[in-house]
């Protein structure tokens, strides 16, 4: 796993990937903290990871895109499975090379933390809960692009694949809002709902349940793409 | 070492492999032949991990690719059709990654700088992969398959894409390494294989249809058993003596080839070998052999003949029902 995740890791920076991910989010969360906190005389940070979310939503996809079409097209995948590394192994490399690659490019945020410290005394619960919070969504949609990824040997059906499923995963409440008279579903949606669980950590309440329904559902994630590659060797 | 029991691969309704069984000692260099889509990449594939077998066994050093998927595959060094290289890296980030890969335990630089000398890449060791020429390619996907010096090594054909100076050294590689290693080795170059291979296994159709020293293919397959000499002698004489050897079914001259040389076709009676006594009894009589020559079919034939046997039969099959 270990080789895989340093070869995942250093090959988003040899390529020009990882540095546009980090750039492209450093730029967007400046502009939010200049005009929201900076300009605005304002201590909460939670706007700007409100405003940032939509262009993780968007770049996610692109990190993720490449992880496992890729190997199938060039087929290098076969270097992988014949090693003595086991399928779950191959898979959590990748998941955690883009995972550092995101939380990396949110860096810059604990640097605006600590600046409105210098002022103020944040809140630093709804810091924290938003960082969580971001770090959990972030990771989903992870999950989601690589099982999307194993799917298709195509990076851009790859990406468009896992802009739609994440998309579809955070309107689902408003979906669901229309059919309000079917009170099953919006039952199974409320339980379901990312975008209400991802909305208390961003007022800064640390649940428990909510960060293992993360956890799960990434990890369900996770073992569909191992179900996806295994099977590959069955068909 | 290698041990192939009943072998099966079906593709939806396609059936790639059919029931093969073979085995591998130690030590020893097999060459896998037939015809493109005959089953033999899918044969390898399993072998090493890559696919799954629809029924059947294959086991590597005892080791059941299915079962005990990592231990088998610690001992297999694969380079497949096409060698799976990261293009984005170099050949030193790329063979530093497959020694992490296998989880290699031999000194690091060490090894691979002996195995970079083994496959001649030293003098491209820091470039792209992207930016080498398919000959280096290759041979930079022939290294990552001996990382760890694995007991097995499974080739595919590896001397695709060579230049012909190229294909020698790569050809020579592998008869050396073929000492220390059990090798399995495709390739549709049927004169490769007959260089390099110890034994044969030709499959058509994914069925397994030979298994044998290139020889003794060769001889088996071969009905022709005329022998042509050529004698320095007076035809009369010759033909006399020689009808008169045990053994001899007929004798026909088939003229003079050289000024004072005469060919004569002889067909021997089956099982019989009348070599020796031909050549004693012309050296008795102060003649000369100039050649002798057995019309035993290449390996070149073989393979025709069988492949061809094969499809026959199919075409049989079909018509019956």
């Amino acid at each position: 796993m270990s080789a895989v995740f340093k070869r995942e890791f250093r090959s988003f920076f040899s390529s020009p990937v990882g540095y546009i991910v980090v750039a492209a989010i450093a730029f967007f969360s400046g502009l939010f903290f200049y005009f929201i906190n900076i300009l605005g005389f304002n201590p909460d940070l939670s706007y700007v990871f409100g405003s940032l979310f939509p262009f993780v939503l968007i770049i996610l996809p692109l990190v993720t895109m490449r992880l496992f079409s890729d190997e199938k097209r060039q087929k290098t995948d076969q270097a992988l499975l014949t090693s003595p590394v086991s399928i779950t192994g191959i898979v959590m490399g990748k998941f955690f090379a883009a995972m550092l690659v995101y939380v990396i490019s949110l860096m810059l945020m604990i640097v605006f933390a600590m600046i409105i410290a210098f002022q103020v005394t944040p809140d630093w619960t709804i810091i924290i809960g938003n960082y969580i919070g971001i770090i959990l969504l972030g990771g989903l949609i992870i999950s989601i692009g690589l099982l999307i990824s194993s799917l298709t040997e195509s990076q851009l059906i790859a990406a468009i694949g896992t802009l739609g499923i994440s998309f579809l995963l955070i309107l689902m409440d408003s979906f669901a809002a229309q059919f309000s008279n079917l009170t099953i579903l919006t039952t199974v949606v409320n339980f379901l709902s990312v975008s209400q669980r991802y909305g208390s950590f961003t007022s800064g309440i640390i649940a428990y349940d909510d960060i293992i329904f993360f956890l799960s559902m990434q990890a369900l994630f996770l073992f569909l793409t191992v179900r996806v590659l295994d099977r590959k060797r069955w068909s | 070492m290698i041990e192939v029991q009943n072998l099966s691969k079906r593709y939806g309704s396609h059936q790639a492999v059919k029931n093969i069984s073979f085995r591998v000692e130690e030590g020893e260099i097999l060459g896998f032949l037939g015809p493109n889509g005959a089953g033999k990449t899918t044969t390898m594939n399993i072998l090493t991990g890559y696919l799954s077998a629809s029924s059947g066994v294959a086991k590597i050093k005892d080791f059941d690719v299915l079962e005990q998927p990592n231990q088998a595959k610690m001992n297999i060094g694969y380079l497949p059709e096409q060698p799976p290289l990261y293009l984005d890296m170099t050949v030193r980030e790329y063979l530093d990654f497959m020694y992490d890969l296998k989880k290699c335990k031999l000194p690091r630089k060490q090894h691979i700088a002996e195995i970079c000398r083994l496959v001649k890449i030293e003098g491209v060791y820091g470039r792209l992969i992207k930016n080498l020429s398919k000959g280096y390619r290759q041979r930079v996907g022939f290294a990552q398959a001996l990382i760890g010096n694995p007991p097995v090594l499974i080739l595919d054909e590896p001397t695709v894409g060579l230049d012909p100076k190229q294909i020698l050294e790569i050809r020579s590689l592998i008869k050396s390494l073929g000492k220390h290693h059990t090798v399995i080795l495709s390739s549709h170059i049927l004169q490769e294989i007959e260089a390099v291979c110890d034994r044969i296994i030709i499959i058509n159709n994914g069925e397994l249809v030979a298994d044998d020293t290139a020889a003794n293919l060769a001889k088996k397959y071969s009905n022709d058993r005329r022998l042509l000499v050529r004698v320095a002698g007076s035809q009369e004489d010759v033909l006399n003596t020689l009808s008169r050897v045990p053994g001899v079914e007929r004798i026909v001259s088939q003229g003079e080839k050289e000024p004072g040389v005469f060919e004569f076709s002889i067909e021997p009676e089956e099982g019989a070998d009348v070599r020796r006594e031909i050549s004693e009894r012309i050296a008795a009589r102060n003649w000369a052999i100039m050649g002798m020559q057995s019309k035993e079919m290449t390996l070149e034939e073989v393979f025709i003949a069988l492949t061809r046997e094969q499809l026959g039969t199919t075409k049989k099959g079909g018509r019956s029902k």
